[in-house]
């Protein structure tokens, strides 16, 4: 697993100007444990249609991981395949290095890991705290205990730095974008999500609303939490995220820790799938990617 | 429009934030921001209000801007009474509201029964059809050739109308078919069962008329609490109510949480009060045609409809089961993900209604001292929606509450009382109804677009 995660690491830390430290750092600060969720070699086939072929990455504890690429990239694809919904149709998830096999959402919940879907999945009739206990309330002598939940649900936003929001009784319909996003999210910490993923949360939100959401992803690195960040707005994910993953006509481009990246690496690795601003080695590197450098992959395992 | 509320509420959050860099950091929850528009639109007042005077305020607000709760249906009500009080003085007189109590109670217990295919967004035309079954049972059972114990051959109706409307639940969530058809063919195939029955001559009724010779289930509706035993009861209503409302007040508050204003909750509990003591008052009154007779007390249906509100409320608004009900009818996909069993959900809710379309037909059977192949269940269906849909029990699920239904069932039943005392045939009481529907989902309508346009 060390092995993985250097060469995973080692590949955009080369591969751009940054200080050679930084990237170290990144790595090193993963060294010795595995991360919590490992990719390895995941495919996806659509009948005929591949939408991601031998995807390898690492999504470690405490980080945001962004997974950046156009539409019809394979983002959705991917996390589907991690969240339960799809099987991927080859390779291998290890979770806390351990293989596992996700073959419903209720698998993936079980894990720990919890998907935030662009529709929320949210009940616009009932309030927060409803919202927040759906399918977890707390009983007592059969009567809904609804102090209990009240208060761990107010703690819940409290921890997770979630200020705005006037009444945690106010239906979530009354919600904005942003404060529904937010009460999606504590919904999946207080469900003891170790990993959670976020399909494009700041889409469709205005400037203010953002804000709050990729405070709210900080926070959830700080707090441990894995989080994987689908999103193809590149100031977004410099924003938050300490490592990025580009996918490219359903293969992984780069992979590895933001430092490695500037805005317009991550455009051509979306666009094109290389980036002329790296180093001559490291463009046929990752090219290479595309085509045998799987292979060295397999070696680095 | 959502988004711009967003706007709002982000511009706090930005400035809050501004000095904290990218966390947004400031006080959690707190409660010194003003109520934005948007908050007091759509929360209850009373989590919300620090006071009395406050309290109205948002309430007038909520108002204003189209989230009016009930104040449509009672000003409505008030409207009704009003209008056939001055067109006929006997509407108002005590016989004829013990008489309205009596209607009531059927058509009351029929919405509150519809309620809950409605709050999943499913709907039960069978209702009015089952209700007749379930009564002919029992009051077969008690005939005299037949002469069960009265509890068995309630029970055994009221376990019959469940279980015919459980199996439609079955088939709508297994077959997968819109609960609009199964109930459809629910509705024919029950009114032939009700034919058929009562077919079987011989042992069934007498020309397709069975006699209710039950005192116990005659006196749901035609017997009547002593006058002290009805001022007890609404004593000890109120006391209870209070005691559960300041005591759960109070935990709140022990806990930090946000609570009503004691104001609020004394005068909810004036106004529980003052409506019981008039009524009392009014039917403690001694309401016999002839001098040799008394005829005084609440009827016992009022009691019956009262304990299946309480019954209800708890079950929507304090269980697990409520809570899903409304997660279904809200966002099914929602609630699918959050682990509940729709198919559950959905068969239960279809059960209770079933429950409660048979305590309906005793209340039916009772009113009218018999039970016949003549029940009018594609009318008395129609009534159902009409009373859950004019309380605000919205067609498309997840809205609306159960004591909305029995003032709706009790607004239908209004209508059907007042028509028919101010001297108009059934054209009048299906125009007057018919109207009073339209004016409801209007206001309804309007409301909605009123509260999303803000
Ligand atoms: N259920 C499916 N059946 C067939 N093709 C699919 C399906 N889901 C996704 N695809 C294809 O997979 C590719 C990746 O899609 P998606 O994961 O949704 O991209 P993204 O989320 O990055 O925009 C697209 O070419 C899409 O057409
Ligand atoms: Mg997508």
């Amino acid at each position: 697993m060390v092995m993985a995660e250097g060469s995973e690491g080692a590949r955009p830390a080369d591969a751009d100007r940054a200080p050679a430290g930084t990237g170290q750092r990144a790595a090193g600060g993963l060294g010795g444990s595995a991360p919590l969720l490992a990719l390895r070699g995941i495919g996806k086939s659509f009948g005929p249609v591949q939408a991601l072929a031998d995807i390898n990455l690492d999504i470690p504890a405490g980080q945001v991981t962004a997974l950046a690429g156009d539409n019809g990239a394979g983002k959705s694809t991917l996390i589907k395949c991690i969240a339960g919904i799809y099987q991927p149709s080859g390779g291998q998830l290890l979770w806390n290095g351990q293989p596992v096999h996700i073959h419903t959402p209720k698998d993936a919940t079980q894990l720990g890991i919890a998907t935030v879907y662009q529709d929320l999945a949210l009940c616009d009739n009932l309030d927060i705290v409803q919202n927040m206990m759906l399918g977890h309330e707390s009983v007592k002598y059969g009567i809904l205990d609804e102090i209990s939940m009240e208060l761990l649900a107010k703690q819940t936003l409290r921890d997770l730095a979630v200020s705005t929001v006037r009444s945690i009784r106010q239906p979530v319909g009354s919600l904005s974008g942003g404060q529904r996003q937010a009460v999606a999210v504590a919904k999946a910490v207080m469900q003891e999500a170790r990993l959670v993923i976020m399909d494009e949360p700041t889409a469709a939100l205005g400037v203010s609303q953002t804000e709050l959401v990729l405070s709210l992803i900080t926070t959830l690195a700080e707090r441990g939490h894995a989080v994987l960040v689908v999103s193809h707005n590149l100031t977004d994910v410099f924003r938050v995220a300490s490592r990025i993953a580009v996918l490219y006509l359903g293969r992984l481009a780069a992979s590895g820790p933001a430092t490695g990246f500037d805005t317009q690496s991550v455009v051509d690795f979306m666009t094109t799938g290389t980036s002329s601003r790296l180093g001559e080695h490291r463009k046929s590197a990752l090219s290479g990617g595309f085509t045998s450098g799987t292979e060295g992959w397999t070696d680095g395992n | 429009m959502a988004t711009d509320r967003g706007e709002e509420h982000g511009g706090q959050s930005q400035d809050a934030g501004a000095q904290g860099g990218v966390t947004v950091t400031g006080d959690p929850l707190g409660g010194d921001t003003p109520p934005t528009e948007a908050a007091v639109v759509s929360s209850a007042p009373d989590l919300l209000a620090d006071s009395l005077a406050d309290y109205t305020r948002i309430w007038f607000r909520r108002v204003r801007s189209g989230e009016s709760g009930a104040l449509p249906v009672v000003l409505g009500l008030v409207a009704i009474v009003v209008y056939f009080q001055i067109s006929q003085p006997s509407f108002l007189s005590a016989s004829n509201i013990a008489n309205l109590m009596g209607q009531a109670g059927f058509l009351i217990t029929l919405a509150m029964a519809q309620t809950f295919p409605l709050l999943l967004g499913e709907i039960d035309l069978s209702l009015g059809f089952n209700m007749g079954i379930g009564a002919t049972i029992t009051v077969w059972m008690v005939s005299i050739a037949h002469p069960f114990p009265t509890w068995v051959a309630i029970l055994a109706g009221v376990a019959l109308t469940g279980a015919i409307s459980a199996v439609e639940g079955l088939v709508i969530v297994f077959l997968r078919i819109p609960s609009f058809v199964v109930t459809l063919a629910g509705l024919l195939g029950l009114n032939g069962v009700l034919l058929w029955i009562y077919e079987q001559t011989g042992s069934v009724g007498n020309g397709g008329v069975i006699q209710l010779h039950n005192n116990f289930i005659n006196d749901i509706v035609s017997g009547n609490m002593s006058p002290v035993a009805g001022w007890i009861a609404l004593v000890v209503v109120v006391v209870l109510a209070g005691v559960f409302m300041i005591t759960r007040d109070q935990r709140r508050r022990a806990h930090n949480l946000a609570s009503p204003p004691l104001s609020v909750t004394l005068l909810k509990l004036a106004v529980m009060a003052t409506i019981g003591v008039v009524l009392l008052l009014v039917l403690n009154h001694n309401r016999a045609a002839s001098l040799l007779v008394t005829l005084e007390g609440v009827p016992w249906v009022v009691p019956v409809i009262l304990v299946l509100l309480a019954i209800a409320s708890i079950l929507l608004t304090r269980t697990k089961f409520g809570r899903y009900m409304y997660a279904v009818g809200g966002n099914a996909e929602a609630a699918r993900r959050a682990g509940i069993s729709l198919s559950r959900i959905r068969v239960l809710a279809f059960a209770i209604c079933g429950v409660l379309a048979g305590v309906s037909g005793l209340l039916y059977a009772s009113l009218l001292g018999s039970i016949s192949n003549n029940v009018d269940g594609g009318q008395y269906v129609l009534y159902s929606v009409a009373g859950a849909v004019i309380g605000g029990v919205s067609l498309f699920g997840g809205r609306g509450r159960i004591v909305g239904a029995v003032l709706g069932g009790f607004i239908v039943a209004v209508i059907y009382n007042g028509v028919i005392l101010i001297g108009l045939g059934a054209a009048g009481q299906y125009i007057w109804t018919a109207v009073v529907l339209l004016a409801a989902v209007t206001l309804d309508a309007i409301a909605r677009r009123g509260s999303s346009a803000t």
